[in-house]
């Protein structure tokens, strides 16, 4: 009887060691932006690769960069592009696109806004609305929560970083809707993707963003979600397999679902 | 003789059983305690005790990163105390009439509204507070943006009402019937008997209910999330203001490094303060039964 049981805990030891040896050679690991939760999470369910199991790490593009460089990962995830330095060891491949509008409140007369303004408005140089040429009344600035994606693209590629002076941060880009659609005098930010009719989406610097402009880079306030590989380390098999499926035509409604333009053509 | 010692075993298994999940609640109290001091203390050290908890300046992501939580902790003490201001009148004088002058069926219609009231979660009060309070506060007072330490002092005064209610009520309703009735022998009042007489003796029991409506006020993090606006500001009354709790729950999710243990640290305080009030609290009621 004894003996029976030994020998039974014995096999399932084997076997679930097996399993998880075998799991450990086919699994990959991405790590890095939080931004790109969204994308990474619907390419990772969608994937049917036999067995091959796809892990995502949130930790921020530049320790996803680190992982990938260190060799602690396979897929780096980064919400901007390479640094110089980074780009000796490392190579990146553009997955998407992710453009964020500026939004104001319908009744706001105002339809175009341009870097200076911009820049000027987030900082508080600029109070008041008349000073770029919409009606008189105090600026209300709505941004997202101290480590944001959305925040972080919004205040890099506007060159505002450290300098925006909120009036609210709110956790949730529907929170910024919500309050922009309730609020004549308040302007925030928000993925393309994510804005709906209760607010007006101004054109920055004269283009409207969509995704062709985004494409063609005319829209200029967006940021690219890259894949970061390393150029000393080849991917291993099951890596390859996941990386080219999410650079593949297949893919392009899901990462279009995700929110953001996808670079494939 | 077999029967005798079963039972005697069931008593002895029962026994067992509920004293282990009796010390279960101290052991998840414990590990609480221990968890929040471990991950807390050490970011206090490397920002500097007087600089996290006196610094005025709350930078998490910035370059040049500054931890202060003076803005948050006086947001939090303001703003219970405000709540309180607006919520214990509210809710004592309620409770009084629901439990002295109402009758049955208005009783019990109101009361199974507090109920109510009690069950509905955080998040649908800051949603209703985001539509409805926010645009008002704004409207009235006259100001560019209405998300302010008003809008979350008059939410939070609304969510402590609950417990303020039950309790008092519970309260002035266990002091003996006699005591009424050697009160109104003597001549006093319906009134005068209820303030006089009741509320002194069920002093205690109200005071529970201040010190849960304290705790309710300062843990509550969702709906104040929502109409604060949760800069980190010191504290004016219509100010864009983030409490402890907003603190730690804004920038958690996607917090790393020495960021993320400043937002334990801040937990830690928040922690600190509220075993600080029920102690305090139980204190003054203990020293104020004995003296009378």
């Amino acid at each position: 009887m004894k003996l029976k049981k030994t020998i039974l805990c014995a096999l399932c030891a084997t076997t679930l060691g097996l399993g998880s040896l075998q799991a450990n050679a086919q699994s990959v690991i991405t790590d890095g932006s939080t931004s790109m939760e969204k994308v990474i999470g619907i390419l990772i369910e969608s994937f049917d690769g036999n067995g091959i199991d796809v892990t995502y790490n949130p930790t921020g593009s530049g320790a996803g960069i680190a992982a990938v460089h260190e060799g602690r990962a396979d897929i780096g995830l980064s919400s901007r592009g390479l640094k110089d330095a980074e780009k000796a060891s490392l190579e990146s491949r553009d997955l998407a696109y992710d453009a964020i509008v500026v939004v104001v409140n319908k009744n706001n007369p105002l339809s175009d806004i341009n870097t200076e303004q911009l820049q000027s408005i987030y900082t508080g140089k600029i109070t008041n609305w008349e000073q770029v040429g919409a009606k008189s009344s105090p600026i209300v600035l709505i941004g997202r929560e101290a480590g944001s994606g959305t925040r972080d693209g919004f205040e890099s590629v506007t060159k505002t970083k450290d300098q925006c002076k909120y009036r609210q941060e709110l956790t949730s880009t529907g929170d910024v809707i919500t309050t922009v659609s309730q609020n004549e005098n308040a302007i925030g930010y928000a993925s393309l993707s994510a804005v709906n009719d209760s607010v007006k989406v101004l054109s920055f610097n004269g283009v409207h963003a969509s995704e062709k402009t985004v494409l063609d880079k005319t829209y200029k306030l967006q940021r690219p979600f890259v894949l970061v590989t390393s150029k000393d380390r080849p991917l291993s098999e099951s890596a390859q397999i996941f990386f080219d499926y999410a650079l593949s035509k297949d893919v392009k409604p899901l990462i279009e679902k995700a929110g953001v333009v996808p670079a494939v053509k | 003789m077999k029967n005798r010692i079963q039972q005697d075993f069931t008593d002895i298994l029962a026994k067992g059983i509920f004293t282990f999940l009796g010390y279960l609640n101290i052991v998840f109290v414990v590990v609480i305690c221990f968890y929040l001091i471990i991950s807390g203390i050490p970011a206090i050290f490397k920002v500097g005790f007087t600089d996290f908890i006196f610094g005025t300046r709350w930078a998490s992501t910035a370059q040049d990163r500054a931890f202060g939580i003076l803005p948050f902790i006086l947001t939090s003490v303001y703003g219970t105390f405000g709540a309180l201001l607006i919520g214990l009148p509210l809710g004592f004088f309620t409770s009084v009439y629901l439990a002295k002058f109402a009758n049955k069926k208005v009783k019990s219609f109101v009361e199974s509204t507090v109920d109510l009231l009690a069950g509905i979660p955080s998040v649908v009060f800051g949603f209703i507070g985001m539509l409805v309070l926010v645009p008002s506060i704004q409207y009235v007072f006259d100001l560019p943006d209405g998300s302010s330490l008003l809008a979350a002092i008059l939410v939070l005064s609304i969510m402590i009402l609950p417990s303020i209610i039950k309790v008092s009520i519970g309260a002035i309703q266990s002091v003996p019937y006699e005591y009424e009735l050697g009160s109104l022998a003597l001549g006093a009042n319906r009134v005068e008997t209820v303030y006089k007489v009741l509320v002194p003796a069920a002093r205690r029991g109200i005071s529970i209910a201040v010190v849960l409506g304290v705790g309710r006020a300062i843990g509550e993090a969702m709906a104040v999330m929502m109409v604060a606006g949760n800069v980190a500001n010191m504290p004016g009354i219509f100010e864009s203001v983030r409490f402890l709790t907003t603190a730690v729950a804004s920038e958690m999710s996607y917090s790393s490094g020495l960021q993320r243990e400043a937002l334990f640290s801040i937990a830690l305080v928040l922690f600190i303060f509220i075993m600080a009030i029920n102690a305090v609290l139980n204190l003054v009621m203990k020293k104020r039964g004995k003296t009378k």
